[in-house]
């Protein structure tokens, strides 16, 4: 049968819109078609919190490609790496270690052990801030201030942001450990979860970031 | 089937509708509440910009001309009732940050995201309310700091609403560059915080809590641009955060991200005590290029709310299913993903290599490719269909007619070649008003006028609505539409008395027509203002379904009540643009309708 022009443009089946056979699936497949995910509100929340890290770590890829750029430039002076910073380091890891711990323990509902291991996490968290101002005054005591070049100034910046960042945790540490002496979990929950991710991304974000200004 | 999220969900609404007006319509976690804060917010905001560009386009076309009476209104700008060269510059750069971000990007984006997205997903509300809530809550403090600093030191910034460094760098480079542009960078740090609270919540609800049946294929194209928009920005806006700090730092502490060396401010160098330059070796470049990896996203952030709504407008009033829906997906797709790499096209003047001015180019004029797909669709749509002419629906034609004008001049400002010739001209200014600025105005009033009824549960009025239209449609294009003469004569953008060059001086008739153009167009829009809260108090109430059509917002009340459907969640069966099906025994089925007795799919 010959088609009219109008006829092309028309769907012919008459059923035919895109998203799967008509109704809902059971849940359990993919692609295009069926269900919506079955998501709890943790699951949701996790989501969150991984989307934040990834607007988080745009801003660091700025930062980095204009820390190429400017490295280009004729001015640029290598900087001393302050001593302190790999106690620093060594701290904010281990950090990230006792927080497993923790969480490992909440798990099991070792509750006063989580505690512990939390609150060594805060107190391990609370020594990386105050060995970065140390780190600062080492640099100064070189001489070498904000606005030396190009090199100090990236590693001010740079450490101070991540530093803002670290508050955030800090700021996240407190409540998670408020709600730990509150008991507000739930057995078998994994409370401190989110928190973890968030911690282990500064983490990660400071090894990063040590890379970039010293080894890069 | 009762899902634990849901459950949860609605339980927590259950016993969490506020009754304090302060809880309810202030401080409020109810997505619709939020939406309508946004709204209004950002149009108030545009009442503002508005007016701002009505006085550049009166000092446009009449430079010379005794304003006495503008002066009394604004004794900061005028002397002797002739306007003041730096508050032309501020004019424009506070116009266009204004209307980019505090309009275009909230009208649209926050306004009906928060509005449309739980309602067209079937959720309770946010995934996070209380987020969503700060995120209005840091929005608001951005405006009032940008407004503000028309009223402190110097005056607002004037460094044009790309802030380019020097002028954005240096505080005593001119007037708006000192407390102005202090402002400046505050109210867009706090903008960014806000739009970024909003897009995690954006996406996060539309992928992990649509109702039962909802795939994505299945979504309207309102949430798709919603998602996108979402995406774009929560990857695009953190380089401008980073840009901005590190201007602060320039300002404030003597570094030099981007000011270069023998910088020389009012016939004095900047020298440090020891006699070296303060500032050494930075590149004002470096600004510019993260300063558009943000803003060439950002005009299909504004964008493709537009194309969304547009898309789900135009299939509602042609009683037809929307065609090509996958390929309008996958064009939605493409012009996000485009829109990362060519950024450059902004900066094709600034020296860099024709090589990688040619990347720029060709990956600016692919992006004619998924924009064409999308206007083919629209007018296969429209394509033999029974249009029905209510005020949405031509709101939303008006739109594929911007689309298509702004456009074509956007495929030539593409190419290098030309676009090096035409940088910085009206030329420039007039494509970007009638595609970017243009489309996703007339996207948001034609969203506003279809999706009324669930801000308010009241329909706007058509007849005022159809003269608004009529009104704004000629005097767009009349204002618009002989720019790019002006522009290609070689009228430059951003100057404060066209008419010092001789060459120009044959312009001033059309820029008048422009002007009185304008100011028509500028007028017209309080009809919009008187038509909105009007309508808004007073307007004929609304059924639940009053343009028959098929998305889940449209099987609540007219008004939907906090947590947005009385009972259970609607379960999905189908896609949104079920219009007109042959042999269906109904003009339209709503996706919440189950198979039809004889209806089945392979």
């Amino acid at each position: 049968m010959a088609m009219t022009p109008t006829e092309i443009l028309e769907r012919r089946d008459p059923i035919a819109g895109p998203g799967g056979p008509l109704g809902p699936r059971d849940g359990h497949q993919d692609g295009d078609g069926g269900d919506r995910p079955e998501r709890s509100p943790r699951e949701i929340a996790r989501f969150g919190v991984w989307l934040m890290l990834g607007t988080m770590s745009m801003m660091f890829i700025g930062f980095t490609s204009s820390y190429i750029v400017r490295r280009a430039a004729g001015d640029w002076r290598p900087l001393p790496l302050p001593s302190m910073l790999w106690v620093n380091t060594l701290a904010l890891l281990a950090s990230s270690v006792v927080l497993e711990l923790s969480r490992r323990a909440l798990k099991a509902w070792d509750l006063p052990g989580a505690q512990r291991w939390l609150g060594m996490t805060g107190i391990l968290g609370l020594m990386f801030a105050a060995g970065q101002f140390i780190a600062w005054r080492q640099l100064a005591a070189l001489g070498v201030f904000l606005s030396s070049h190009p090199h100090s100034s990236f590693f001010y910046m740079l450490t101070g942001v991540h530093l803002v960042h670290l508050a955030g945790g800090l700021a996240w540490f407190a409540a998670s450990y408020a709600k730990l002496r509150r008991m507000a979990y739930a057995p078998g929950e994994d409370g401190l979860g989110l928190f973890a991710i968030y911690w282990h991304f500064l983490g990660a974000l400071w090894a990063y970031l040590l890379l970039l200004l010293y080894v890069l | 089937m009762a899902h634990a999220a849901e459950a949860h969900a609605a339980e927590a609404h259950a016993h969490a509708a506020p009754t304090a007006f302060i809880w309810r319509y202030v401080f409020s976690k109810d997505h619709k509440v939020i939406a309508v804060q946004y709204y209004v917010t950002a149009m108030i905001m545009a009442l503002v910009a508005g007016i701002l560009a009505m006085l550049i386009r009166i000092q446009i076309a009449w430079p010379e001309k005794d304003f006495g009476w503008l002066g009394a209104i604004f004794p900061m700008g005028y002397s002797g009732g002739v306007m003041n060269p730096e508050f032309y510059a501020m004019l424009f750069t506070m116009h266009g940050t204004i209307m980019v971000f505090f309009v275009m990007s909230t009208a649209p984006v926050s306004g009906f995201g928060n509005l449309l997205i739980p309602l067209q997903v079937g959720a309770r509300d946010m995934a996070f309310p209380m987020l969503n809530g700060l995120s209005y809550w840091t929005f608001l403090p951005a405006c009032v700091v940008i407004m503000a600093s028309f009223f402190v030191g110097a005056g607002a910034a004037a460094g044009g609403w790309t802030s380019y460094p020097p002028l954005s760098a240096l505080k005593g480079a001119i007037p708006g560059s000192d407390m102005g542009q202090t402002l400046w960078i505050v109210g867009m740090v706090l903008f960014i915080a806000s739009f970024t609270m909003g897009g995690l919540n954006f996406v996060t609800t539309i992928v992990n809590m649509r109702a039962p049946g909802l795939s994505m294929m299945r979504l309207p194209l309102t949430m798709w641009a919603m998602l996108l928009v979402a995406i774009l920005g929560l990857l695009a806006f953190p380089a401008l955060t980073a840009a901005c700090l590190m201007l602060v730092f320039d300002r404030e502490f003597g570094t030099s991200f981007f000011l270069p060396t023998g910088i020389v401010l009012n016939n004095t160098p900047l020298l440090r005590p020891d006699g070296t330059f303060v500032h050494q070796g930075g590149s004002p470049l470096l600004w510019q290029h993260l300063f558009w990896f943000l803003g060439h996203p950002e005009v299909y952030i504004l964008m493709l709310p537009a194309l969304g709504i547009t898309s789900d407008i135009i299939a509602t009033f042609c009683r037809k299913a929307l065609f090509g829906y996958k390929a309008m997906v996958g064009a939605m797709l493409a012009i996000s993903g485009l829109s990362f790499v060519v950024w450059g096209h902004h900066m094709f003047v600034s020296g860099m290599s024709p090589y990688l001015g040619m990347a720029f180019a060709i990956g600016t004029i692919l992006i004619a490719v998924p924009s064409g797909v999308k206007v083919f669709n629209w007018l296969a749509t429209l394509w033999q269909s029974r249009i029905i002419y209510t005020t949405p629906m031509l709101w939303a034609m008006g739109v594929v007619s911007l689309f298509i004008s702004g456009g074509l001049s956007g495929v030539w400002l593409g190419q290098s070649a030309v676009d090096i010739q035409l940088h910085d001209t009206f030329f420039v200014v007039a494509h970007f008003h009638l595609i970017m600025a243009g489309a996703a105005l007339f996207g948001v009033f034609g969203g506003t006028a279809y999706w009324f009824p669930k801000m308010f549960g009241r329909l706007m009025n058509e007849p005022l609505g159809k003269l608004h239209f009529w009104l704004t449609f000629f005097t767009y294009y009349g204002t618009f539409f002989p720019m790019h003469y002006v522009g290609i004569t070689g009228q430059m953008r951003r100057l404060y008395d066209p008419y010092q060059y001789d060459w120009l001086k044959p312009l001033q008739g059309i820029n008048e027509f422009i002007t009185v153009s304008a100011i028509i167009l500028g007028a017209a829009q309080l009809l919009f203002f008187v038509n909105f809260f009007w309508s808004a108090f007073a307007g004929k109430r609304a059924t639940e379904n009053p343009w028959n059509s098929n998305g889940l917002e449209w099987t609540t009340p007219s008004a939907p009540p906090h947590g947005n459907w009385p009972g259970e969640i609607p379960t999905v069966y189908r896609w949104p643009y079920e219009y007109g099906t042959p042999n269906a025994p109904k003009d339209h089925v709503m996706q919440h309708e189950p198979p039809l007795p004889g209806e089945h799919r392979d």
